[in-house]
């Protein structure tokens, strides 16, 4: 059976887009490549919380990183993210915002089992 | 973070098919597919309205929704349940109005599974390959547009001049 879409790293990449800290990492990366430091200033979040942040995106090739200066900025990738808008990346998108939905709803109204505990982020 | 969704779109064959788990009992997923107000909740995109015309989740039960955007733009689906099987299973057609007389046959397995968690199974068959991926491609332009309009403008932020 043939699949269009190489589904390990499309879920490596919709996993890391998933998170609002990475899409605000990315959003702030578009302006231009950012050392951690930099990345890390707007969030309240610890330089190292940071630093495994990109290092999901980096895992994903949404972001890469020069090796060679002391400063190792963050570049993004952008051939990554757009090759994100084929049809069946939309259709999975989609999808899974309507099941994240869909676990939410379960979340309140699940009155007669008792619920699992939900996983921690 | 969430359970993972799995996709199969051959490039030969009109058909997708997909696998999600969910931390809750097939009784708890099942019902979120069957009771109209809790369909309501996540069937639709977030950021638009969905109207239930009627919804009859039962063999021989029909369904009708309207998605309206932000815009105002309607967008009509309907269809009719073959099977519906509590706990276990359902058969049903699906049309999306944008696309009209292009119904597409879909199932839906519900399996439980250990820990009080479940396995959803969909497989939905198109009349054609361009059916397939036309279809899928307005409903995500025009109905399904939250999660697309995310990517968007993530794309917008990454393609602009440093």
């Amino acid at each position: 059976m043939t699949v269009i879409s190489d589904d390990t790293a499309l879920d490596a990449a919709f996993m890391a887009l998933a998170d609002p800290v990475r899409r605000s990492i990315i959003a702030r990366l578009s302006r231009g490549p950012a050392t951690v430091n930099e990345l890390a200033e707007p969030f309240e979040i610890s330089k190292q919380a940071v630093s495994k942040h990109i290092q999901v995106l980096e895992q994903a090739e949404l972001v890469t990183r020069t090796r060679d200066a002391q400063r190792r900025p963050v570049h993004l990738n952008p051939a990554r993210l757009e090759a994100l808008t084929a049809w069946i990346d939309q259709y999975r998108l989609v999808r899974e915002e309507q099941f994240r939905s869909l676990d939410a709803v379960l979340e309140t109204s699940a009155g007669q089992a008792a619920p699992k505990a939900k996983e921690e982020q | 973070m969430s359970n993972p969704l799995k996709i199969t779109a051959p490039e030969d064959l009109p058909y997708i098919a997909f696998e999600r788990e969910f931390d809750f009992p097939v009784a708890d997923v099942f019902r979120a597919h069957k009771d109209p107000a809790l369909v309501t909740q996540w069937l639709g995109p977030r950021g638009m309205k969905m109207e239930m015309d009627h919804y009859d989740f039962r063999t021989g039960g029909s369904y009708r929704y309207i998605h309206t955007g932000p815009e105002g733009v309607p967008y009509e689906f309907r269809g009719i349940f073959h099977t519906v099987r509590e706990n276990e299973f359902a058969l049903q057609t699906f049309e999306f109005g944008g696309y009209p007389d292009s119904v597409s046959l879909e199932s839906m397995t519900f399996e439980e599974l250990d820990g009080g968690r479940c396995r959803l199974r969909g497989h939905a068959m198109y009349q054609s390959m361009e059916a397939r991926d036309g279809m899928l491609h307005s409903g995500m332009e025009g109905g399904m547009s939250e999660g697309y309009e995310r990517l968007e403008e993530l794309l917008a932020g990454a393609t602009a001049p440093a």
